[in-house]
């Protein structure tokens, strides 16, 4: 049993604060099918196309049938542990620096035996869940969990590791204006976050929802207009040493595409909210994201943004719009690289038409701001990086492994 | 008027004998600006982007790339801003006449009236009871509109409620009365238009926009330091940046008051 992890206390400013190192990175090719996998929060295993026979570790050929068909397909979770052992004093910086650290030997219920880490709470010969998780360098590993649930279990030492669970952690949600932003400061409130700073551009402008959101206890209204500069960098001033996890909230949804609209002052809006906005969060944010990678329990550990999933795939309806999200997403990809030296993990939210204003015309189904707010924490209690958030935004990425061409087709539309 | 004159006016401003009054806004992002409804074009805010401050970028100097739209800000409204004022000729910032950027002003103090009521609106009888204290409003002078609202935090200031914004301006018949009875050369306010906050539902809407552009006049709006102005005497500079077939344009307002 795990003793729950106590609040941390304020640091001492006498020490240096300790800098993140990194497990070991490199993997194979074939490996980052393990890596798709953990990202998604999904449990991939390699199959033998030809005799069924599920293989672990990655490799090349079946080892029962010598087989080289061997896609990656979601496997059974459930297995036993057959041995443990920790490791006292590792020779790797990362696991020296958090040893003891637990490791042990699991046969899968579905054949291959896994080295994986070890939940506290997993005993030798009792039955365990393995999960892949993405880890401080951003790679896949195995990890394996009792099979049913144990008190305090999400607060394990080597599974917060893993993880960027906003509890007693410090929270910015950069748009406070939105019905999204609003969902995600009372979800991540409930999930345990010690404060939730909520950035709120033009304060001289009223909004709804703003009586609750400033009443709120441990909210904290900041000003924050992210399509400024200067009110970026300000913000990053007073607090950019205290956010542990960053909500990208912004949102700029217009409908129309190139001809039916005149002009770029539209567009031109799009990308500084959006894309301008990213930058300057970014810039202002990330460099003490990444260099507290590893302070304490309240370390840095997350970066969160709400993607339209018309970033994958253009819709012309909301044509623009879907450009500047592509835009994001690209830029994401990069943000990852860049946070990547810290630990911290950039989850991508994709969502279809939210059941908001701006989609006021567009039919069901429709993604709820809550459900987006409630997989934001889910998401980062996962330790996710890819998360696909209603029917819409399932449909949209499954048609576009299919066939983009055909998708591309359909949204014309 | 002679050179020496001129000069002697330089000297009084160079000594303090000529007091010059700066009515203008810091320009800064998080001034408020103009809200129309969501569907409609949005003035850009105003954004200052760093190229270099004497870092990598640029070792010894510090500059900024400036984004705005040309009514942020303290800022100058041109006749070809409004569909009343679009035909008439040099009706905008670029083409207008230069002199027509230097005139005196008249100052109505209406603060006490505005601090009780945010929908306050100046009325010919006011006007006409200032006259008869500071004499006929010239031809081809301002007239500008004192309400103190330049000294309210800014949500105060623009002052939105569901039901649109709540500030002082001008009600229709004064301005058409201003613009053809005493044939001022604009009007100008402490607010963030030169109407007034309702004046949507005034008729014709937007009365000041509607009768000042059509007559080929100009409007000054988010003005500070009003109460530094005497009612009748101070010069008004108020020169907008020479953007072609501009609209309008932010603008540094200055005014010179006489000693007496």
């Amino acid at each position: 049993m795990i003793d729950p992890i106590k609040p941390p206390r304020r640091k001492n400013p006498l020490l240096r604060t300790r800098l993140p190192a990194s497990p070991p990175r490199p993997r194979s090719r074939t490996s980052h099918g393990f890596t798709r996998a953990a990202a998604e929060g999904r449990f991939m295993l390699q199959r033998c196309e030809a005799c069924g026979a599920f293989a672990y570790p990655a490799r090349e050929a079946c080892p029962s049938c010598l087989s080289s068909a061997l896609a990656f397909a979601d496997a059974p979770r459930g297995g036993t542990l057959l041995a443990e052992t920790t490791a006292r004093v590792p020779s790797d910086v990362y696991f020296r620096e958090r040893a003891p650290w637990r490791i042990g030997l699991v046969k899968m219920d579905c054949g291959p035996t896994i080295v994986a880490h070890l939940h506290a709470d997993c005993a030798e010969d009792a039955p365990v869940r393995m999960s892949f998780q993405l880890d401080k360098s951003g790679q896949a590993v195995a990890f394996a969990r009792p099979e049913g649930e144990t008190p305090n279990m999400a607060d394990d030492r080597q599974w917060r590791e893993m993880t960027a669970d906003p509890k007693f952690r410090r929270v910015l949600v950069t748009n406070g204006r939105s019905v999204i932003g609003q969902e995600a400061v009372v979800a991540l409130k409930a999930a345990g976050a010690k404060t939730v700073f909520v950035g709120v551009a033009e304060p001289w402008r009223p909004f709804a929802g703003e009586d609750l959101l400033r009443r709120q206890e441990g909210v904290e209204v900041v000003a924050l207009d992210a399509a400024d500069e200067k009110s970026a960098a300000d913000l990053a001033a007073d607090i950019g040493g205290k956010v542990d996890i960053l909500v990208n909230t912004t949102e700029y949804v217009r409908a129309g595409g190139l001809l039916d609209r005149k002009g770029t002052s539209i567009a031109r809006d799009e990308i500084d909210q959006a894309y301008l906005g990213f930058i300057n969060l970014a810039q202002a944010f990330g460099p003490a994201m990444r260099m507290r990678g590893a302070d304490g329990v309240n370390n840095s550990v997350a970066w969160v943004n709400i993607l339209s999933v018309y970033a994958l795939a253009n819709w012309p309806a909301f044509g623009a719009y879907s450009a500047s999200q592509a835009a994001c997403l690209s830029l994401s990809h990069c943000l990852r690289a860049e946070l990547r030296p810290g630990g911290i993990k950039l989850m991508n939210l994709f969502t279809g038409p939210v059941d908001t204003e701006w989609f006021q015309t567009v039919p069901p189904p429709k993604v709820a701001p809550r459900a987006i707010a409630q997989a934001i924490v889910s998401g980062l209690k996962g330790g996710l990086e890819e998360m696909y958030v209603g029917d819409v935004a399932e449909e949209i990425r499954q048609r576009l492994a299919a066939n983009p061409k055909a998708l591309e087709r359909e949204l014309d539309k | 008027m002679q050179s020496k004159n001129l000069l002697e006016l330089a000297g009084a401003i160079s000594s303090g004998a000529v007091r010059v009054v700066d009515l203008t806004f810091t320009l800064s992002p998080d001034f408020p600006v103009i809200v129309l409804p969501p569907e409609f074009g949005q003035a850009a805010p105003v954004r200052i982007q760093e190229i270099s401050r004497y870092d990598g970028r640029g070792p010894a100097w510090y500059w900024n790339n400036v984004t705005f739209g040309e009514h942020t800000g303290t800022h100058f409204d041109a006749p070809i801003h409004w569909f009343t004022g679009k035909d008439l000729p040099n009706n905008a910032v670029d083409t207008m006449p230069a002199k027509d950027m230097i005139a005196p002003a008249c100052v109505i103090d209406c603060s006490a009236e505005a601090a009780h009521d945010p929908d306050f609106v100046l009325t010919v009888p006011i006007v006409e009871a200032w006259e008869s204290k500071h004499g006929r409003i010239p031809a081809r002078q301002w007239v500008l509109l004192r309400t103190d609202w330049s000294k309210k935090g800014w949500r105060d200031y623009s002052n939105l409620r569901d039901d649109g914004a709540h500030t002082p301006g001008p009600n229709p018949a004064v301005i058409k009365w201003l613009v053809e009875e005493r044939g001022i050369i604009g009007f100008g306010t402490e607010t963030i238009g030169t109407d007034a906050g309702q004046a949507g539902h005034f008729e014709p809407p937007y009365p000041a926009h509607h009768f000042l552009h059509g007559a080929g006049r100009y409007g000054l709006q988010c003005l500070c330091n009003l109460d530094q102005l005497p009612a009748t005497g101070a010069v008004i500079v108020a020169s907008p940046l020479k953007i072609q077939n501009g609209s309008g344009s932010p603008l540094r307002v200055i005014a010179l008051v006489g000693s007496n």
